[in-house]
């Protein structure tokens, strides 16, 4: 009877989490919504001009800001993370792992704003001195998130490869393949779904992420069409405008968000198709 | 061991029920018996009306003030629907919004900035203008160095950005490659690191790290702001119905007092009194 009750209750607790979930989608979508209906779903996000306090509701630049942003924070982080995983995984010396992967670690540990940070003191300056333009653009907020993403690349794709069973390294090995042949030929290989979701779940969180994005990627509400120029982000749009937004501003933003749901949704529901494969 | 706790913990369970009850119910009591005074409007008086309020309530303990934004238009529309009790305005009032009573309680002037290695020390409203739609791109076109315009400005619906609209931009829109920051400080940030940058923020947050520009020929000081000689400057008014109550009054009064108006230049806008 009495263990009946607990477990009631901890479903109870279980069922709160999806259900604030559930909530927080409702809240958004019924905000959202009604604006996407009144502008028109092409209109919203085919549109390229946003000025939401004259009527103009389009958040094209956004979207592709996003895109270019993420992109460019895979094309660092992940690179480096995957590098970074190899190491880690076959050539880095027992004592030297057992130090790194913590401080790889850590590195989720530190404040987003902390990064941006950073970013303008170091990474803007830097950029407008040696390219040119602005400094604040896609590639300083590519730079900053994909340092931001290492440790979810790392971590997961970590994992994956070191679940790979010890016996299909050594069978390559006998079969006089090289230590690079068998780990990027049958080890990566046999890890891919584990390595591919953890690209797709920093893909996530670099879309997600707005504070540091805010500081360095100048907001323009411009398409990019160099890394060197400003962006502006689904998720910084609405840091930045929610402050003062009233009326069809404020559904607009909340629109922004359902768009940016949407994406993040999918994206997840992505990387959790591919780690089941695994399996 | 069940039987002999149930009795026990019934009472624990009746004395926390009845906690709960007070503890929910006190708050209710106490803001019943409470005056409440609202304002609405500017976004820009916002953030200073919000510490003279909080000024006002550590000395009359007894009063409630909530502020509130909207926009001048919307606070001015409370005060008439008799929503509010005050509004709070950062433009004039039109010809639509008499029968209203306005009251200055600050002025502020919003100030072009640039880096301080800058050699352009003045621009009319028309240069302003080429330069914020992004028309004008190089500062070699008003006599300064060879070097790219960084134009800056505040997000949508900011009220300096809404002032700035009004004064300078006069229907034009902003360069859509115009960073795009949410504050005063940040803004100030970047053009004090940037050679190329300008951007436009309150009198009150420019330091030595910026250098201020003249606009058509007069250079922002207390002095010309306050007169309005200066071209953006803007009063901070309440509006308040003619059949204001006296509680609002008596706000307006500290507002106006020598200790309200220190609080008001202690962050950086410029007396009426």
């Amino acid at each position: 009877m009495k263990e009946k009750l607990i477990e009631k209750g901890l479903l109870i607790v279980a069922l709160s989490a999806l259900g604030s979930l559930l909530l927080i989608a409702l809240f958004i979508f019924i905000e959202g919504m009604p604006l996407i209906v009144k502008v028109g779903l092409k209109d919203f996000i085919a549109s390229t001009h946003w000025a939401p306090t004259r009527g103009s509701f389009g958040i094209l630049p956004m979207i592709l800001g996003s895109l270019a942003v993420t992109l460019l924070a895979l094309i660092f982080g992940g690179g480096l993370g995957l590098a970074g995983t190899m190491f880690l995984a076959e050539f880095a010396p027992r004592w030297s792992v057992r130090i790194l992967k913590p401080l790889i670690e850590l590195l989720a540990g530190i404040p987003s704003v902390v990064y941006g940070f950073m970013g303008v003191v170091v990474l803007v300056p830097w950029i407008r001195q040696t390219f040119g333009g602005p400094g604040f653009s896609v590639l300083a907020a590519g730079i900053i998130l994909g340092i931001m993403i290492l440790p979810t690349v790392i971590a997961i794709s970590l994992d994956a490869l070191n679940a790979v069973p010890l016996s299909y390294k050594e069978g390559s090995l006998a079969l006089g393949a090289t230590r690079w042949q068998t780990l990027y030929r049958v080890q990566f290989r046999a890890a891919r779904s584990g390595i591919i979701a953890s690209l797709i779940l920093a893909m996530g969180r670099a879309v997600g992420e707005t504070m540091a994005v805010i500081m360095v990627a100048g907001n323009a509400l411009l398409i990019p069409t160099s890394p060197l120029a400003p962006v502006r982000t689904l998720t910084s749009n609405i840091a930045l405008e929610m402050g003062y937004a009233a009326g069809d501003h404020q559904r607009a933003l909340f629109a922004t968000g359902v768009v940016l749901f949407v994406i993040i949704a999918v994206l997840n529901t992505i990387a959790l198709l591919t780690m089941r494969e695994r399996k | 061991m069940i039987n002999i706790l149930h009795p026990v913990s019934e009472e624990i369970f009746r004395v926390i029920i009845l906690l709960c009850s007070v503890l929910f119910l006190l708050p209710g009591c106490r803001s019943s018996s409470k005056k409440a005074l609202v304002l609405a409007g500017s976004t820009s008086v916002q953030p200073f009306a919000e510490l003279l309020a909080e000024l006002y309530q550590q000395r009359h303990p007894g009063v409630e003030i909530n502020v509130q934004g909207g926009g001048s238009t919307a606070g001015v529309r409370a005060v008439q629907d008799r929503i509010c009790d005050i509004g709070m305005c950062s433009r004039h009032l039109n010809a639509a919004e008499s029968g209203l009573t306005a009251i200055p309680i600050a002025v502020d002037g919003i100030v072009l900035v640039v880096h301080t290695t800058n050699p352009v020390v003045s621009l009319t409203r028309e240069q302003v203008r080429a330069i914020f739609s992004g028309t004008v791109r190089n500062w070699r076109e008003f006599g300064g160095a060879n070097l790219r315009i960084t134009v800056i400005t505040r997000e949508e619906g900011s009220g300096t950005r809404t002032s700035f609209e009004e004064k300078v931009m006069e229907g034009a829109h902003f360069a859509s490659d115009a960073l795009v920051q949410d504050s005063n400080g940040a803004v100030r940030e970047i053009v004090a690191n940037d050679p190329g940058a300008i951007g436009y923020i309150s009198f009150g947050l420019v330091d030595e790290r910026v250098k201020t520009l003249a606009i058509d020929g007069v250079q922002p000081t207390e002095e010309t702001i306050r007169t309005h000689q200066y071209p953006l400057a803007r009063d901070f008014l309440f509006v308040v119905a003619g059949d204001s109550n006296p509680l609002a009054q008596s706000f307006i009064d500290f507002v106006l007092s020598p200790e309200g108006q220190a609080a008001l230049a202690e962050e950086g806008l410029i007396r009426v009194r």
